[in-house]
């Protein structure tokens, strides 16, 4: 097996080979802490960051994507990846409520009206998905209409899920209420912002993709 | 005053899923509560959310959305057979689901055990008209 193994992927063609290049999708509602994962990771394997972060809402507006992210495991296990960083799906956008942030009206619409788009090409990007993490914020009630819709649909497309529970370094941080709230599925609680448990992360990202 | 609509599955039952998420919409652009009997497929859920985005206006600021809907990992093998057989039947009739205006409807909260539904605040309202009346 080893020999013919070799040979075929010499001539780029290797069917015992694992699918090791994925396309890995950071899905959730807006805040939950996406961009700040995806730069955790781009900055734990690249070096750099790839997303800008705010505390106000629907900082990330379009699909950011980084190519060929290569990451190993303990045991030497590589996995490589395109890390898709999406807009947070919401069911509610008030530009109002960017001018209580203290925007601009013309920049609250405008901010407003790019999150509308953002929100529609999440949507439609899911199909294209290979494995997702969805990063929620673990000091918010996990039972969000939202934050079901989103498992809901990746459950119905077979794609395989990691709930990344963030925030965890903060005072309010519940994971049990998450644990709970999605028994089915694997939680790892982890900071983004901090790198707190990254390496239990990691560990969990192998196991699910 | 809030209005709520209450919407049997016999008047969705036959509708394709576009038909099904704009009547709904529609009914939730005229200012009232949705409460719907069962609840949509998932991928019409977020079909929902998809067309709300796209509706999004000033004047139209989304929704908010919940689905009541028993927990199955707490059925019995009895309950689950009986529950899939009346969903061949009859569809799955199954559940509630609540869609507000997000200018009525502040938040839907819900856990296990119950769901509350928050207003908006009516003086919050109307304090804001009568600033933009004092602007003209």
């Amino acid at each position: 097996m080893g020999f013919f193994s070799n040979l075929l992927s010499k001539i780029k063609f290797n069917p015992f080979a694992r699918k090791s290049h994925i396309k890995l999708g950071l899905y959730g509602p807006p805040n939950g802490g996406k961009s700040t994962l995806a730069n955790r990771i781009c900055l734990d394997w690249l070096g750099e960051e790839m997303s800008t972060v705010s505390h106000i809402a629907h900082e990330t507006r379009e699909i950011n994507i980084k190519e060929q992210l290569n990451i190993k495991n303990k045991k030497g296990k590589e996995l490589t990846f395109s890390l898709v960083d999406t807009p947070g799906i919401a069911t509610r956008i008030d530009y109002e409520e960017f001018l209580k942030k203290g925007m601009k009206k013309a920049e609250a619409k405008k901010r407003a009206k790019e999150a509308t788009k953002g929100v529609i090409d999440s949507i439609k990007w899911l199909d294209t998905m290979e494995a997702v993490v969805v990063v929620l914020d673990s000091t918010q009630d996990p039972y969000s209409q939202v934050n079901i819709t989103i498992i809901g649909n990746l459950q119905a497309r077979n794609i395989p899920v990691l709930i990344a529970a963030n925030k965890i370094d903060l005072k309010k941080s519940n994971l049990e209420a998450i644990k709970s709230a999605f028994p089915q599925y694997k939680v790892v609680g982890v900071s983004a912002k901090y790198g707190k448990q990254i390496d239990d992360f990691y560990e969990q990202l192998f196991k699910t993709v | 005053m809030v209005t709520f609509q209450f919407i049997p599955f016999h008047e969705i039952e036959t509708l394709s899923s576009a038909k099904r998420v704009n009547k709904l919409l529609n009914i939730v652009k005229e200012d009232k509560i949705v409460i719907m009997e069962g609840r949509l497929k998932k991928e019409e859920e977020a079909d929902l959310i998809e067309i709300t985005m796209e509706e999004i206006s000033p004047k139209f600021k989304g929704i908010e959305l919940s689905v009541i809907y028993p927990d199955k990992n707490q059925q019995d093998v009895r309950q689950k057979i009986r529950g899939a057989f009346a969903t061949f039947l009859l569809g799955d009739r199954q559940g509630l689901t609540i869609i507000g205006p997000a200018s009525v409807v502040k938040k839907i909260e819900k856990n296990p055990d119950k769901i509350e539904l928050f207003t908006q605040e009516i003086n919050g309202k109307q304090k804001r008209y009568r600033s933009k009346k004092k602007r003209n």
